[in-house]
């Protein structure tokens, strides 16, 4: 910090330096760019600079039919794919008063938490390597290939799934991906109870996010920012509890929240999530009903004129799809609202006068993925 | 329907007026300028007269043109400014519609009632020469979803800024102005987001040629 | 006449040998410490070149001396350039009055500890000259946290060699070395009754060290993921190689120090059969130890970091050094 001899001896200069965590870094988590303001090691003002990867999903969705659209969504969020094939096709499915069979509503449900656990698994690895500890990635790599190696062979896919269909999903599972899926689970929870001890109990790691970057509940909503950093600031909204959708009504699972809106509570939202998502995948495992995986669904998709809604809670946070429908077979407009947008917009304020270190501590735990902030 | 919501449509009446919008697109005439025409509310009565969705282009257009431009994209059928709306068909709770000047007040009653801003998405109705942006609005503790949505005109698309009572919208207009070219009056900084920042078109606009 | 014992021919083959020990070290630490860390990570580590990677070194040399040595425009091109020359000097000075075993020692000199500690924080100014000159802001951010985290350890290391100092008396190394014989309970580690807190003046220390050579958990000189490479973003080849042989260097040099005043240096821990392997065993056993802890942990915040020395350390090292001079003249007087 300047102290005020140094402005005496040369007055009117500015002692800021501008420091570019630029589209190329380790911690930026993609190509994002964020102009800092530095004083010393003191962040004054911290810019991201988006656009990178912007590739016009949305316009995009004005030149494809309903159903060309499809696997566009399973790349604006590359590691929760899934969750937005689903408000998609929810969306499309809601215009057109489709139903969907409860053996694929459980599917979905079963799948989408599996794709939530390997994504919060890249973003605690992706967060532990910005914090320096580079050993966990290899660990939770490993978890995560079971649930890939899973997901291949329902899905096709090992990260950009477009597993979803309007009226259900496209491809019914078997028993070895049942057997799979219930050896994962049994196996995984002493993985957690591994990376508890290790990691998250580290006084090192405690030391480095406790107090780090606090975001209060007004400012997120302000701001928009849902998921893990309105429930880590104490606010227990969820998208599958305020605007239920699937089959999640009839599952028993809680919304972890923590009060202190600090970055180590965000890390434990995230890691208690893992949990839950367990219990979610045992229940939807235990009750998954017999019958077809796809259901009636018109040859040309024609929705009625109007706008239509639909959200889910993606990994990230709430991610919603808002498709105005002219009667046609194209879309008139698709609006993609994602939740790292909504995250990131509050950096700027939140991250002002922090030092270096702890502002890409909080950067980190607001989980973002670059291509889901620029679509 | 949940308290919170019926005192929101209390609130949203007084702020809209209890002038009901004309179920029919009024027929323009040759002498009309374009701000009655569409339903505007002309600046020096000041009154709360809503934008009504049925409203069309201003005149020089033959009536059979119009009609056929009409047939091409219908635009959904107005019911009134303020209307409740079934969550599973729509998505959203409520649906209000508003003039662009009263757009702040409308946030700021949205503030008040604890709602957060979850996107505002802009759509070009190049048919109607007039541009449509919708503000949604998600409740963090209470259920209910709340869509405000106003009409400009092609030619002057100017809306005010709500980035001084949700901090969030700051970032959603910037994106808006770069893909259809609203001007949000008020706004800090509307320069190119998330396109280049030398670009100088806008490529949601129905009539934009790469 | 035997090269051995006649004097300047003797030093000059001790100072090759050195010389060759703090290079090959330099190699195959990297490859030891690649591949410890791919074992702790469930990963085999290197092993395409050669049998089991034992030529990868070879081949990162090779590569390492195949790279153009780029002086960006706008450096200070004479501090860029000496700069690695300057980190690499200290190590290898230091190691010449460490004693291998009871013959085997570059040149005994009776104030062997003081050359040590003297020496040994010039390489502080050597990254410092090159986070300096690099004219770039990562570099001069890490070269700033280099100086004040090097600075701020090097107090508790020297009241730890200050403490040792007055307990044995002397700061021949060789002779700290032979007042350890016998079985490992002659260990300083173990002379309680003098210092009831050696244990703990043994862990102060290695943190010091780990401190001093910018290791994890301490390495915020480079923090990959924040500074990209720290003070040396800006060399290329084989300067960026002379850099990474100095920090294993350091290694080498401060666990030797640690094995010389802790753990009995080249004594045997059952009193028999002494010599230089056991030395070199103690010494490999910490330089696994110091490449195990930094592939455990994360890194420590900046201030983090400087608290721990500033208002932990010191005091406890402070503390340590009273009580034993004061042991030392009440009862031992």
């Amino acid at each position: 910090m300047t102290s005020p001899a140094d402005s005496a001896v040369r007055p009117g200069v500015n002692e800021t330096f501008v420091l570019n965590l630029g589209p190329q870094h380790p911690a930026a988590h993609g190509v994002l760019r964020v102009k800092m303001t530095m004083d010393g090691e003191y962040v004054m003002r911290a810019e991201p600079v988006i656009g990178y990867i912007h590739r016009m999903h949305e316009k995009m969705g004005e030149n494809r039919t309903w159903a060309q659209f499809l696997p566009n969504t399973g790349r604006i969020d590359y590691l929760s794919a899934l969750h937005y094939n689903h408000a998609y096709v929810a969306a499309v499915e809601r215009a057109l008063k489709i139903e969907v069979p409860r053996r694929a509503e459980f599917l979905r449900v079963i799948t989408s938490e599996m794709n939530r656990i390997s994504s919060h698994l890249v973003w605690w690895s992706a967060y532990l390597i910005d914090l320096g500890g580079l050993t966990p990635l290899l660990y939770a790599f490993d978890d995560r290939e079971k649930l890939l190696d899973l997901l291949e062979a329902v899905t096709g896919s090992r990260l950009t799934y477009t597993y979803f269909r309007f009226g259900g999903v496209y491809n019914d599972v078997d028993e070895a991906f049942l057997r799979g899926t219930r050896q994962f689970v049994r196996e995984f929870r002493p993985r957690l109870k591994m990376y508890r001890d290790l990691v998250t109990d580290n006084i090192i790691l405690r030391k480095r996010l406790e107090n780090i970057g606090p975001i209060s509940a007004e400012q997120c909503r302000k701001y928009g920012a849902t998921g893990p950093v309105i429930r880590g600031s104490g606010v227990a909204y969820d998208v599958r509890r305020a605007e239920p959708y699937s089959v999640y009504p009839e599952l028993d699972f809680e919304i972890p929240t923590r009060p202190e809106g600090d970055s180590m509570a965000r890390y434990l939202v995230h890691m208690a999530e893992l949990e839950q998502s367990l219990r979610i995948i045992e229940q939807g495992l235990d009750r998954l009903p017999d019958g077809p995986v796809l259901g009636k669904v018109p040859r040309v998709l024609r929705p009625p004129a109007g706008d239509y809604c639909f959200a889910v809670e993606a990994a990230r946070g709430r991610f919603m799809v808002r498709l105005v429908s002219d009667g046609k077979d194209i879309p008139y407009r698709v609006k993609l609202r994602t939740p790292s947008f909504s995250n990131l917009s509050l950096f700027e304020e939140t991250s002002r006068g922090m030092i270096l270190p702890d502002a890409l501590a909080l950067m980190g735990s607001l989980d973002l993925v670059i291509p889901d902030i620029d679509r | 329907m949940n308290p919170t919501l019926d005192q929101l449509c209390e609130q949203f009446g007084r702020l809209v007026g209890t002038v009901p919008v004309p179920s029919k697109p009024p027929v323009p005439t040759a002498s009309s300028s374009v701000g009655p025409a569409l339903g505007l509310p002309v600046a020096a009565s000041g009154e709360g007269r809503v934008a009504g969705p049925a409203s069309e282009s201003g005149a020089g257009l033959r009536p059979a043109d119009q009609a056929a431009k009409m047939a091409a994209h219908p635009p959904p059928a107005p019911t009134g400014p303020i209307q409740k709306t079934d969550h599973a068909a729509k998505g959203y709770d409520l649906d209000v519609t508003v003039a662009p000047t009263q757009i702040v007040m409308a946030a700021e009653i949205m503030d008040r009632a604890g709602f957060g801003l979850d996107a505002i998405t802009g759509v070009d109705w190049l048919a109607q020469e007039q541009m449509e942006v919708v503000y949604d609005y998600f409740h963090p503790t209470a259920p209910g979803r709340v869509a405000v949505r106003t009409r400009v005109p092609r030619a002057r698309p100017e809306v005010p800024t709500i980035a001084a009572v949700f901090p969030g919208a700051n970032w959603h207009e910037r994106e808006t102005h770069d893909f259809f070219g609203l001007v949000f009056a008020g706004h800090p900084d509307l320069s190119p987001f998330l396109l280049p920042e030398d670009a100088t078109f806008h490529p949601l606009r129905k009539d934009y040629q790469p | 006449m035997n090269i051995l014992t006649h004097e300047p021919y003797r030093l000059l083959l001790a100072l090759v040998a050195l010389l060759a020990f703090v290079g090959v070290n330099a190699m195959y630490l990297v490859l030891a410490e690649r591949k410890g860390a791919g074992r702790f990570q469930r990963r085999p580590g290197p092993n395409e070149a050669g049998y089991g990677g034992w030529l990868q070194p070879v081949a990162d040399v090779a590569k390492l001396l195949s790279k153009q040595l780029l002086v960006p425009p706008g450096t200070d091109t004479i501090l860029f350039r000496l700069a690695p020359l300057i980190v690499l000097a200290p190590a290898m000075m230091c190691l010449a009055v460490v004693p291998f075993s009871d013959t085997l020692t570059a040149r005994d000199v009776n104030f062997g500890l003081l050359m040590v500690f003297s020496f040994g924080s010039i390489n502080v100014l050597a990254i410092m000259l090159s986070g300096w000159s690099s004219r770039n802001k990562y570099a001069i951010i890490s070269a700033a946290r280099v100086v004040s985290q090097n600075v701020a350890y090097e107090i508790p290391m020297l009241l730890v060699a200050i403490t040792l100092l007055m307990i044995t008396g002397t700061m021949d190394l060789n002779e700290i070395v032979r007042q350890q014989a016998g079985g490992f309970w002659h260990w300083n580690l173990f002379r309680v009754w003098v210092n009831p807190l050696m244990p703990v003046t043994f862990v102060i220390y290695f943190i010091c060290m780990l401190a001093e050579t910018n290791r994890a958990p301490f390495d915020m000189a480079e923090a990959e993921s924040e500074l990209v490479a720290g003070a040396f973003t800006e060399y290329a080849g084989m300067g960026f190689g002379v850099f990474f042989m100095a920090e294993y260097a350091n290694i080498v040099l401060g666990s030797s120090l640690a094995t010389v005043l802790f753990l009995g240096g080249w004594q045997s821990p059952f009193g028999v059969f002494s010599g230089v392997l056991w030395f070199l065993l103690k010494m490999y056993a910490l330089v696994f130890t110091v490449i195990w802890v930094r592939w455990t942990f994360p890194r420590t915040q900046f201030y983090g970091l400087l608290n721990l020395s500033w208002k932990i350390l010191i005091p406890i090292s402070l503390f340590t050094l009273l009580l034993s001079s004061a042991l030392l003249k009440l009862v031992h007087a």
